[in-house]
């Protein structure tokens, strides 16, 4: 038996203790949210935050996980609308999406360490995540404008209502 | 798999896409259409060619189901309308984009509309989301579909507030006559919904003017993002089943003709959660000496697989390496035949243009260009979970080609095509993996054999020995220009293994006259808008690479490797007139003869290239490129994407910085112009340059592998090693905006960067690199070894 804390709530499994955290959580524990990608902590689609950091669940085995707290994409927010997430729909980020959990547990671990980071902590921070659409522009616009939002203290978000950002037509100047 | 035989695929992408028009695309223009009231639905539904229905018939038809119904969209008596998307959804908003292509006609609000991704049933006609077509394929039959839901909504709207129908219009979900207005939902509920489309009177229906669309072309979100965000989107690796075991696939050593001659699980055993190993029967042929492993996880069957000890009988493919499939490539395309290939385009006498040549003393460039096996790496990987109701089988994954993958299964559990569905999902990435449905046989032959549901997952490195790759390519160019830039002959051969005769060979076509059957995935993109006095392109089927994989498609297919050698050679031909790439381009680009361009797709011809070419010039800073810092320069190239009939127009310039000393390559900055007509989804679109363009820079510079005993030399990331965040230049993009028909914009960026950064190092530094992808040590030899020249001479 293994006990942590998963999104706010105390669990306990009865599962192989070698096993990938990665798969307990979707398997065992139904959060699908969470994902599978290259198996040896390279792409970051499984990242989660083990006591507060960032880290890649298929290569944690659960026994690591005894007694920790650990927060998946689901319980980031309650709501879905931690300024991440809600920057992320504002810059329509995501292509398939599939990286997208991983992108943002990373990010909020950044942002947490880095509220204000620069352009270049922004990039170095988010390199160890794949994203295989390769919307990386938008990932790092999305980054800085969830740290904006964050540092304004900005907490409303309105769903979007069929006005996209202002990248959709005509120039775009992008670095990121 | 698509049979020669099969209506549908003439439809489809049929034999030869040059004669084919996008409102055929679809399987469903030659239907006419009804529109009635089912329940408290309505609905349109295309009925059966040729079938002329009686408005009083519709109700009756619909719920008789007298007619083979294909329903687009439904309309409850909420008003809620709800697209029926038979494209997968993979990161291109495909569902936005044809949600708003109904919108737009149908007078409602794109972002209210639901999209729901339909199960595979013959119904749908045939199923296929590839080559940039969707938009492009679907722009007329949804519009028309919208057109005439709206035409029927007003006259039963009219009916309803007792007025004329002349003097009532659409707005909003709503029929409107001056001050009275009755909705969509009142309409449809009120079941006084019906008339009728022949197929004639729905080509006949008037599309609305550019000038008044209020949904294409504008901003709006996409539908598919929220869920995206909070980790509630579902993958097919999300798929569960009740009573469901875990499966991995243990794949034998090389593609072909391995067996597994002793299996050892005494070690897999001890694995909590172990409970077999099997041998998969298939008497389709395609799993050859496969096993798969069952537990009750899927964590279990990974490390069991893991500990299992496998003796195998290995075949022949496995002494194939990716030297031999290139070897077999250069002889290929230094002496191309009948025998292994075809023609693709053959205008002009060759050879007395070449002799012609000669005489007049035009230089002769020939050059041979290569690309490396791609991976696809799709960061879901493959994976299908399946259960048999019934004697019904289910299978739950994400998929981009229904229509081939349902026989591909019923072959190998030996039933009828009608007693197999694939249930779609989100696709986590597609990029054409998931147009060969090859990894759902060994889950479904799982099933069968143990008779109950099975979800079996690929781990990465499975996933990458499993691989359709791109094919690795040989192209040899020989073309004569003279010092004013004319081209006056062009030789074209390109050999590589072709995904259409591996996957879908009732779709290979003949393209000239008596020229042979080919791939035209396999060698579009030869057939530019350059003008060429005597051009000859052939396609070489490398059987020597079919022999190791099969050859996939992925994004962008052919003009990934043609456009690479296409564009280096222009700049080659350039290079030997004396002449600046890109006016070199522009004189050769001239709306005339062949490439006057046509109705409905390329309208205005060379010109549109001619004209992002212009712009990406302008923007990048083209005109001071004589007088750019040491060690950098500036290269261009153009792309008319998938196919000349359906033309994305593409200029890419690419400046780079190269480091003399590792040969170290760095994109500093792509500028990029592309005209695709109207833009369904115009921030979709732009996430579609994006995402291409920065593929191509990551197959150009940081991918690539290649065959070796039996598989991919690089298997995960530890040394396949696709683009970083650290690694994206400064992107300045630019769509043109015009109301030309929308064409497609998933893969045409990808083939347009390699070249263009070839040709900025050829500027930088003086070499030119043949080779794709271009690595660090080559060109940093070269460089030495050009160093090594100047010192001896």
């Amino acid at each position: 038996m293994t006990s942590f804390t998963l999104n706010g709530e105390a669990v306990s499994v009865e599962v192989d203790p070698q096993t990938p955290l990665l798969w307990v959580l979707r398997d065992t524990l139904g959060l699908t949210g969470t994902k599978f990608g290259c198996g040896i902590a390279q792409c970051g689609a499984c990242t989660i935050h083990f006591n507060g950091s960032a880290t890649r669940s298929c290569v944690l085995p659960l026994a690591a996980a005894e007694g920790a707290e650990i927060t998946t994409i689901e319980g980031l927010d309650a709501d879905g609308n931690h300024p991440l997430q809600q920057a992320w729909r504002e810059e329509q980020v995501p292509q398939c999406g599939y990286c997208q959990s991983g992108q943002i547990m990373q990010a909020a671990d950044l942002l947490a360490r880095k509220p204000s980071p620069s352009d270049d902590e922004i990039t170095q921070g988010m390199s160890g995540n794949l994203c295989r659409c390769m919307a990386y522009v938008r990932i790092h616009r999305a980054v800085k404008r969830a740290a904006n939002m964050a540092q304004a203290g900005v907490q409303s978000w309105e769903p979007p209502t069929g006005e996209a950002s202002d990248s959709a037509e005509g120039n775009q100047h992008a670095k990121a | 798999m698509p049979r020669p035989n099969d209506p549908r695929v003439g439809d489809v992408h049929g034999r030869d896409p040059q004669q084919r028009s996008s409102s055929s695309a679809s399987g469903i223009s030659r239907r006419g259409f009804l529109i009635g009231t089912l329940g408290s639905t309505a609905v349109l539904a295309f009925g059966l060619p040729g079938i002329a229905l009686a408005q009083d018939a519709t109700d009756t038809a619909l719920k008789e189901g007298q007619y083979e119904p294909t329903l687009w969209y439904a309309i409850d008596s909420n008003g809620q309308v709800t697209l029926h998307c038979t494209k997968a959804e993979m990161g291109q908003h495909v569902g936005t984009s044809l949600a708003r292509l109904v919108a737009e006609e149908l007078e409602v609000d794109p972002a209210t509309m639901r999209i729901e991704y339909v199960d595979s049933d013959p119904k749908w006609g045939y199923m296929i989301t590839g080559g940039s077509w969707s938009v492009n394929h679907s722009f007329l039959p949804l519009s028309r579909a919208g057109a005439a839901g709206r035409e029927a909504l007003i006259d039963a709207g009219a009916r309803l507030l007792d007025v004329d129908p002349a003097r009532c219009h659409a707005r909003n979900g709503q029929v409107i006559c001056d001050n009275q207005r009755i909705s969509y939902g009142e309409i449809v509920a009120s079941g006084t919904l019906s008339r009728s489309y022949s197929a004639e009177e729905l080509e006949a229906i008037a599309l609305k003017p550019a000038s008044e669309r209020r949904v294409l072309g504008s901003p709006g979100s996409a539908q598919d993002i929220p869920d995206k965000t909070t980790g509630a989107a579902l993958f097919g690796i999300d798929a569960k089943i009740d009573g469901m075991v875990y499966a991995r696939p243990v794949l034998p050593p090389a593609r072909f003709g391995c067996q597994a001659v002793s299996i050892d699980d005494s070690a897999a055993a001890t694995i909590p959660g172990y409970q077999q190993t099997l041998r998969l029967e298939d008497p389709s042929g395609l799993c050859q000496g496969w096993l798969a492993v069952i537990a009750d996880s899927f964590s279990a069957a990974m490390r069991a697989t893991d500990a299992l000890k496998v003796e195998w009988d290995v075949g022949p493919a496995a002494a194939i390496s990716e030297a031999d499939i290139q070897q077999e490539g250069r002889r290929l395309t230094e002496a191309p035949t009948r025998d292994n290939g075809a023609l693709f385009v053959d205008s002009g006498d060759l050879a007395s243009a070449f002799e012609r040549a000669d005489a007049d003393s035009a230089t002769l460039v020939d050059a041979t260009y290569t690309t490396a096996s791609v991976l696809h790496f799709q960061l879901e990987p493959v994976n299908a979970t399946v259960v048999e109701r019934d004697g019904h089988w289910h299978i739950h994954c994400g998929n981009q080609q229904q229509s081939a993958s349902v026989p591909l299964v019923a072959k190998a559990l030996e039933v009828d095509d009608s007693q197999v569905t694939f249930h779609q999902y989100y696709l986590g990435g597609g990029f054409g993996r998931r147009l060969y449905g090859d990894y759902a046989v060994p889950a479904a032959l799982a099933a069968k054999a143990l008779g109950k549901p099975v979800k079996m997952v690929f781990t990465r490195p499975d996933d990458s020995r499993l691989d359709c790759v791109r094919s690795p390519s040989v192209q040899r160019l020989r073309s004569a220009v003279t010092a004013s830039g004319e081209i006056l002959a062009s030789e074209h051969a390109a050999a590589a293994g072709w995904p259409t005769a591996a996957i879908a060979p009732g779709f290979l076509g003949e393209f000239v006259d008596g020229g042979g059957k080919l791939d035209s995935f396999a060698i579009s993109g030869a057939d530019h808008w350059y003008q060429v006095a005597a051009q000859r392109v052939w396609a070489q089927q490398n059987h020597k690479a079919h022999e190791a994989f099969v050859p996939g498609y992925l994004r962008s297919v052919g003009p990934g490797w043609t456009t690479w050698a296409v564009e280096s050679h222009m700049d080659e031909l350039a290079q030997a007139a004396g002449l600046d790439p890109a006016r070199f381009r522009l004189a050769l680009l001239q709306a005339e003869g062949r490439n006057a361009g046509e109705a409905p797709n390329s309208v205005g011809g060379a010109e549109r290239l001619k004209a992002v070419l212009q712009r990406a010039l302008e923007k990048s800073g083209w005109s001071e490129r004589d007088s750019l810092p040491e060690d950098t320069g500036l290269g261009v190239a153009l792309s008319f994407g998938q196919e000349r009939h359906m033309p994305t127009w593409v200029a890419c310039v690419a400046r780079v910085k190269v480091d003399r000393s590792s040969g170290d390559v760095t994109v500093e900055k792509l500028t990029s112009v592309v005209d695709a007509g109207t833009l369904a989804h115009p921030d979709g679109a732009m996430a579609q340059l994006e995402g291409s363009l920065l593929w191509g820079l990551s197959m150009a510079l940081h991918e690539g592998t290649e065959y070796a005993e039996g598989q991919p030399s690089d298997l995960n990331l530890n040394s396949y090693t696709p683009l970083r965040m650290h690694q994206v230049p400064e992107l300045d993009l630019e769509f043109m905006i015009n109301d030309h028909t929308p064409v497609g914009l998933g893969e045409p960026g990808t083939c347009v960067v390699a070249p263009a950064i070839g040709n900025a190092v050829a500027h930088a530094c003086g070499v030119r690199l043949r080779d794709l992808p271009m690595r660090a040590q080559t060109l940093k030899t070269r460089l030495g070894n050009r160093a090594d020249d100047k010192m001896t001479s």
